[in-house]
């Protein structure tokens, strides 16, 4: 998507007050107390067909707030995430002997990537009328815990936490951007880029481009967090693992985390 | 008393019997339900010539939709792992064997979840490959290559036309292991390079392709025997 087009989108007033109404949708549901009956249905669609009809009573001005504000804080929260990826590579990339001749290019493409996420979530917030949130303090060492710089298999343990990490980051975000399909599709666009890198530097590891049950493959149990909630293999009633077992039912399907869980685990990185 | 579907192609059937598998509660029960009134088995009844299933509206139109792409992936993967090309190295053999499960449970994950929700349930399509030679290594590669990043780009250009939150993210956890697929695929094809998230998908702001239906339909087409329609978005 050319950024121009989007941002000219952004700034369009009709084009945000539009995609506020359908929030409304969500936050009545909420408001009515069967955010919980949604969350255990989440297939029916019966739970859709019934919500317009409460959508009128909802005070729109309020709403708009809260929903604006539920878009932006997934756009910060983004942002720290691809801010932790940006310097990491960048440092990473700027250790002497640190990456092999042979993988630079492929830690040069992801840097590319990150830097240009950093760039695009800024303008995008910026858009909105939002101060892009500052970048924080990074130590990759968490604290002594790793040596990701001058130790190249760590660096690839990093990198894949972060990676899977971002995934599941993004995908968690989904319904608080969804009230702006500009927004909504970019962060699509973002996160299939994530999925990218995370598969490429677990096969670098000598892992699956997937994840197989709860399992990061030969993972240190400081980034278990990353890969928690991982082994289900219930997607809205259907059990995945039928059919060929729980770790390809698992693997085929990716799961979110909350903005919380994102957070705690960038948190470990940030003074 | 027989449902009636509008599907061109005579003698396909579908298995209702997966109804099972989503255990619906509150109103998607009672949606569920009233689905199986005045239906007393699983055949369907099929209209005369020309008439052309459509995927539908709203949520609906794009579940199906995603079903389509799905059987269409679960489709060609079983070809590959039925028929192994040549020579093919034990790495290759599990990935293609994993992306085969995926796809199959990505169908049939589908398949129930919209047997549970509506009538208008996209019936198995029929797939042809007339450019795709199954034993030889680069075709099956390059053709797999194009079927993941035609996923990638269908979720994500589709996306934003979901209203109901839970699909949504449904079909967030799916697009980012197509993508995970397509990293790998292309890794194979061209080891060491930047392929795997190569400038030819991801652009100058780092975002990955999105397309819109009717150009999904487009790249796609080729391989989809049998016509459907989904009028809503401009296909037909």
């Amino acid at each position: 998507m050319n950024i121009l087009k989007l941002l000219d989108k952004l700034s369009n007033d009709n084009f945000f007050t539009k995609e506020a109404t359908r929030l409304e949708t969500i936050t009545n549901i909420s408001t009515l107390g069967k955010k919980a009956a949604v969350a255990s249905i989440p297939l029916g669609l019966g739970a859709v067909m019934a919500t317009p009809a409460q959508a009128e009573t909802l005070d729109r001005a309020a709403s708009a707030t809260f929903f604006k504000s539920a878009l932006t804080d997934a756009l910060q929260l983004a942002l720290v995430l691809e801010y932790l990826e940006n310097e990491y590579y960048a440092m990473g990339l700027a250790a002497p002997g640190l990456i092999p001749n042979a993988d630079r290019p492929v830690f040069m493409q992801i840097s590319k990537h990150e830097s240009a996420h950093v760039v695009f979530l800024k303008s995008t917030l910026t858009s909105l009328g939002e101060t892009p949130g500052p970048k924080p303090t990074f130590d990759f060492t968490a604290g002594g815990a790793f040596m990701p710089f001058t130790d190249y298999n760590q660096f690839l343990v990093l990198a894949q936490a972060f990676e899977d990490t971002g995934v599941r980051a993004y995908k968690g975000q989904a319904g608080n951007v969804m009230a702006n399909k500009a927004v909504l599709q970019a962060a699509l666009q973002i996160h299939s880029v994530e999925a990218r890198h995370a598969s490429q530097v677990r096969r670098m590891r000598a892992n699956k481009g997937w994840i197989e049950l709860a399992d990061g493959g030969n993972m240190p149990a400081a980034t278990h967090a990353v890969y928690a909630g991982e082994e289900n293999v219930n997607q809205a009633g259907f059990n995945t693992g039928t059919a060929f077992g729980a770790a390809a039912g698992s693997a085929a399907y990716d799961e979110i985390l909350t903005g919380s869980e994102a957070q705690a685990i960038a948190g470990l990185f940030i003074v | 008393m027989k449902k009636t579907i509008n599907v061109s192609n005579q003698g396909a059937t579908l298995d209702t019997g997966r109804r099972n598998f989503l255990k619906l509660g509150g109103i998607g029960l009672a949606m569920a339900g009233l689905t199986l009134i005045g239906c007393d088995d699983d055949d369907f009844e099929f209209p005369g010539n020309g008439q052309v299933f459509d995927l539908g509206a709203g949520d609906v139109g794009v579940l199906n939709y995603a079903y389509a792409l799905e059987q269409l992936e679960a489709d060609f993967y079983t070809k590959v792992v039925n028929n192994f090309y040549s020579g093919i190295s034990s790495v290759e053999k599990e990935i293609f064997t994993d992306l085969y499960h995926h796809e199959v449970i990505h169908r049939d994950f589908f398949k129930a979840a919209i047997t549970g929700a509506t009538t208008n349930v996209l019936p198995k399509l029929e797939f042809q490959y007339p450019n795709v030679n199954f034993n030889d290594r680069n075709s099956v590669l390059a053709t797999a290559k194009a079927l993941e990043d035609t996923g990638v780009a269908a979720y994500n250009g589709a996306g934003k036309y979901i209203t109901n939150p839970a699909y949504l993210v449904i079909a967030g956890k799916i697009v980012s292991v197509e993508a995970r697929h397509a990293s790998a695929i292309r890794n194979i094809i061209n080891p060491g390079s930047t392929d795997f998230s190569g400038d030819d998908v991801i652009d100058a702001n780092g975002l990955d392709l999105a397309k819109e239906p009717k150009d999904i339909a487009m790249a796609a087409g080729g391989f989809i025997k049998t016509p459907f329609t989904w009028k809503e978005k401009g296909i037909s």
